[in-house]
């Protein structure tokens, strides 16, 4: 492994995090939060000087090979999380340091799971930055900063590989430079819309900013104990829209600005996306029509409910722990599924199920006719081996991960519903799982060791099992 | 610039490569899937797999905003065909790589008729830098410019050369002889010398001068100057044909050897002057048999690249020839310096430099065109030709009182027909062709400046 190329690239991870936290510092001044601002100032002087110290280094090898990419990106994530916690602690709000910790990579990696019983005492810089994590997280830091900096080499595109959902990672356009500023521009794009819709909708804005984080970087904390409940049906319903929005893949807006509208439409993984969500919000509503007034009011919470899921953003509009039982199943189908690739969403993305159920149906008919030859295609494109084994292999790690989780977890004694959504919730980037951990409760009942768990199930989520499990690998740390 | 590139083979990999150094929007095109994730993990480029013929396939890669289109397969008409359907769909401008001697006499006629900007022929060039050599055995490689009215010789220091343990500063004066060394190479460390330079066995040193002037010089120094009357080419292959063709053409005795029978009676149709021998080539009796001692040329031209290292040693050994020596793989070269080979030609870079030159001329510049470009030492440093078109802040001034980048040398002047080695005293002109040597990169006359 080449260590001194890692060690530069954290170190300018931390700088763009020191910059990042100057944000809440100033929300906090802005607030007369003096104290908290100062807090906020002096973790990002403490971002920037180790940073500095870390990039000081001359890098004697450019080589970042794919094991480096991994490696590199996983680390940055960790250290990342680590750093952004200081603050929480450093403020008191969230005294033990697990717990802040817990709070920081479910931010960053935009699970939105809290540990934290009352939202609101907290301090507004630490609202602000709670919610800026999702957006900094939702599309990826290193994409950010390949937008900005010049190019670490033409390799740079392992790190992105590492960083972005989806089974196989492709360039918008040529450059990598451009690719990730069109991604950006999207990004930004799709945060001001959504504030400027807030905003007609006469929510403050500071309640529109860390709603409008959530949402886009499809995160999901809330800034109120109960979530978005308390919101108006049209706010509600405008985030909604973006929940959904921003689960779809980002090369359809990228087709969609190009002007290429065939094509942009013809995204099987975007068609599936909508058809499931259609389909699951038309089961729910006639499901719990019964609970409430009208149909119109079930209608408005189970499409806020399916697009919180399925996107993975878990905001809530009411509590669906209470739903019956059809409705909760339907929403833990949804976790697994997830968005689309390509989104800021998690979960194991439609276009790998697409591919697994095309997989499926192959074998099925390779029974049938044994010396059949056919190809799996997706819109069009022939799927390659390659990208077929390795949806199988993370399908299986997957679930391996899942159980072992589950299993840690149990040591904690609560229900077998409370743990399996908990795992899941978390390794599909949610936030709210059933029963002791669903939408109205939170995390702050598992004991360190459950929450290190947790913890760890939520990076391997967000980054897609392979880069955090690599560093697990003794030969991985060798050096050429 | 927005450039296509179709086929990934070894050129276009090489010609990738070289682009992605100068800024430009790269797709690349290739139905191996293996082939584009290698070269797209490495260079910023996006990878398309497909057949470039295919309209659906050149759409995908963006043709409509396409600048250029080099089709660089391994089928001459997949090429063609690529380049006709990309030249029809879009409106950017096409480059093919088209060897077969098939289409060598309707080359221009192909090129017009189908409308392609350029055909690049690699056997053709590498050929011809050959033939060139041959002419000219004293030097180990040759560059051209201003259409072989200049040239750029590099040349071997030997003990008995007349320039060892010389300065710079008294070459013109000793020698008397209108020439100028622009480079230097040592060990490995490339020089644009001073004044106070000296020179020692051992160095490659590059001068710029007319094919005449040269010849003067070399004689002056003690460099052996002799014509070339026989060689022996091993390989019958695409390259051994036009090499023979062009050495015939001028009166040089040619013997090819080949192992393969029906490609000895193939190029023996072709070429009814040259002598064509059937028998095994790595057989040193064979080529002792065929007088490999008595001739003054001998080139390597087979398709492995050990074979022809270990066949130009050996003809080193035995002979006094002007050895040439082809190299396929790019990538070993700085092991192959190492070796005395005489002169390596490498088709593949002379494939790549002819393209990136067309490419660097398509970078419309306000003051001047890049009339030529090559990429010296392994691209360590670029001799690059100015067509100077406009008046800028370089023209008409004195070239000692211009503050000129370090590590830049401006090395000659074409104006007209007459050829100034020029001095602080000289100036450019509107309508000059300069030459200019630099280890930095330079798109336009005026970068040669300090900013």
């Amino acid at each position: 492994m080449n260590f001194s190329i890692i060690i530069y690239i954290i170190g300018r991870i931390l700088q763009f995090e020191g910059a990042f936290l100057l944000l809440p510092a100033f929300t906090g001044l802005i607030y007369g939060e003096f104290e908290d601002a100062l807090v906020y100032f002096l973790t990002a002087l403490l971002c920037f000087v180790v940073g500095f110290i870390m990039g000081r280094k001359k890098i004697t090898h450019k080589e970042l090979y794919a094991r480096e990419g991994f490696a590199c990106v996983a680390l940055s994530w960790i250290t990342m999380g680590a750093f952004g916690a200081l603050p929480f602690v450093f403020t008191g709000d969230i005294p033990r340091y697990i717990d802040a910790l817990f709070e920081t990579i479910s931010g960053f990696t935009t699970t939105g799971a809290s540990i934290l019983n009352n939202v609101e005492a907290l301090s507004h810089a630490n609202l602000f930055w709670r919610s800026f994590t999702h957006w900094i997280g939702g599309m990826g830091v290193f994409v950010f900063m390949m937008a900005i900096l010049p190019m670490l080499g033409a390799s740079s595109f392992n790190l992105m590989k590492a960083e972005s959902p989806g089974p196989s990672v492709d360039k918008l356009v040529p450059k990598l430079k451009n690719s990730a500023k069109i991604l950006y521009f999207i990004y930004i794009g799709m945060t001001i819309l959504e504030i400027i819709c807030l905003l007609i909708c006469r929510l403050p804005l500071f309640e529109t900013l860390c709603t409008t984080f959530g949402t886009v970087g499809t995160g999901g904390f809330g800034i109120l104990n109960s979530s978005l409940s308390a919101y108006s049906p049209a706010i509600q319903n405008v985030v909604t829209v973006f929940m959904i929005l921003s689960g779809i893949n980002y090369t359809a807006y990228f087709c969609l600005l190009m002007k290429e509208f065939k094509q942009a439409f013809a995204m099987e993984e975007v068609r599936w996306y909508l058809i499931i969500i259609l389909v699951s919000v038309g089961i729910i509503t006639w499901n719990i029509t019964p609970m409430y007034d009208n149909v119109g009011t079930s209608l408005r919470h189970a499409f806020f409910q399916v697009g919180s899921i399925i996107t993975t953003t878990g905001f809530m509009t009411t509590d669906f722990n209470l739903w019956p039982e059809l409705s909760k199943n339907i929403l833990v189908i949804l976790m697994f599924i997830g968005a689309c690739a390509g989104s800021t969403g998690g979960g194991m993305k439609i276009s790998r199920l697409i591919i697994l159920f095309k997989a499926v149906k192959k074998e099925l008919s390779t029974m049938i006719h044994p010396r059949m030859v056919r190809k799996i295609r997706l819109d069009g494109h022939v799927i390659a081996n390659e990208t077929l084994r390795s949806v199988n292999v993370y399908i299986s790690v997957y679930f391996m991960i899942l159980f072992i989780s589950l299993l840690l977890i149990s040591l904690d004694e609560f229900g077998f519903t409370t743990n399996f959504t908990a795992v899941i919730a978390t390794l599909n980037n949610i936030g709210p799982g059933l029963d002791m951990v669903g939408p109205t409760q939170n995390f702050s009942i598992f004991s360190s060791f459950s929450k290190c768990v947790l913890i760890f199930d939520m990076l391997v989520g967000r980054l897609e099992l392979f880069p955090v499990l690599i560093l697990f690998m003794p030969s991985c740390w060798k050096k050429y | 610039m927005n450039i296509i590139v179709v086929g990934c083979g070894k050129v276009g990999r090489t010609l990738v490569e070289q682009l992605s150094t100068q800024n430009h929007n790269l797709v690349i095109i290739d139905e191996r899937e293996e082939k584009i994730n290698k070269v797209t993990d490495e260079i910023d480029a996006k990878g398309i797999i497909g057949n470039g013929v295919s309209n659906q396939v050149l759409l995908e890669a963006g043709i409509k905003q396409a600048h250029l289109l080099i089709a660089v397969t391994g089928s001459d008409e997949q090429n063609l065909l690529c380049c006709v359907i990309a030249k029809k769909t879009g409106r950017c401008k096409t480059i093919a790589r088209v060897r077969n001697p098939i289409y060598f006499d309707d080359i221009s006629f192909i090129r017009e008729e189908l409308g392609l900007s350029m055909i690049i022929n690699p056997e053709l060039t590498c050929a011809n830098e050959i033939a060139r050599l041959f002419q000219f055995p004293s030097a180990v490689k040759i560059e051209t410019f201003s259409k072989g009215r200049i040239e750029l010789l590099h040349f071997n220091i030997t003990a008995d050369c007349g320039l060892n343990n010389l300065e710079l500063m008294h070459v013109r004066s000793k020698f008397n002889s209108d020439v100028l060394v622009c480079m230097v190479k040592r060990d490995d460390e490339l020089i644009i010398p001073r004044g106070d330079f000296v020179f020692r066995e051992g160095d490659v040193a590059a001068i710029v001068s007319t094919p005449a002037n040269a010849s003067a010089f070399f004689k002056k120094i003690g460099i052996n100057t002799n014509r070339i009357n026989t060689v022996m080419l091993i390989g019958a292959g695409t390259l051994s044909y036009y090499l023979a063709r062009r050495l015939l053409s001028v009166g040089i005795q040619t013997k090819i050897l080949d192992m393969d029978p029906v490609r000895c009676e193939q190029i023996s149709e072709q070429l009814p002057k040259a002598t064509v021998i059937c028998g095994d080539v790595t057989d040193q009796k064979v080529l002792l048999q065929e007088g490999l001692p008595a001739v003054n040329g001998f080139a390597a031209l087979t398709g492995l690249d050990e074979e022809n290292i270990l066949l130009s040693l050996y003809a080193k050994s035995v002979s006094q020839a002007k050895c040439v020596t082809k190299i396929n793989r790019t990538s070993f070269s700085s092991v192959l310096s190492g070796i005395h080979l005489d002169t390596i030609t490498y088709p593949i870079l002379l494939t790549a430099d002819t393209i990136s030159k067309f490419v660097r001329s398509m970078d419309a510049s306000p003051n001047s065109n890049v009339e030529n470009l090559y990429q010296l030492e392994g691209g360590l440093a670029e001799a690059l030709e100015f067509y100077i078109k406009e008046e800028s802040a370089v023209t008409g001034v004195p070239l000692g009182k211009l503050k000129l980048k370090k590590n830049v040398l401006v090395c000659c002047i074409t104006r007209g027909r007459q050829f100034i080695i020029p001095r602080g005293h000289d100036e450019l002109q509107v309508g000059d062709l300069v030459i200019v040597v630099t280890r930095s990169g330079i798109h336009d006359i005026s970068d040669i400046l300090e900013k």
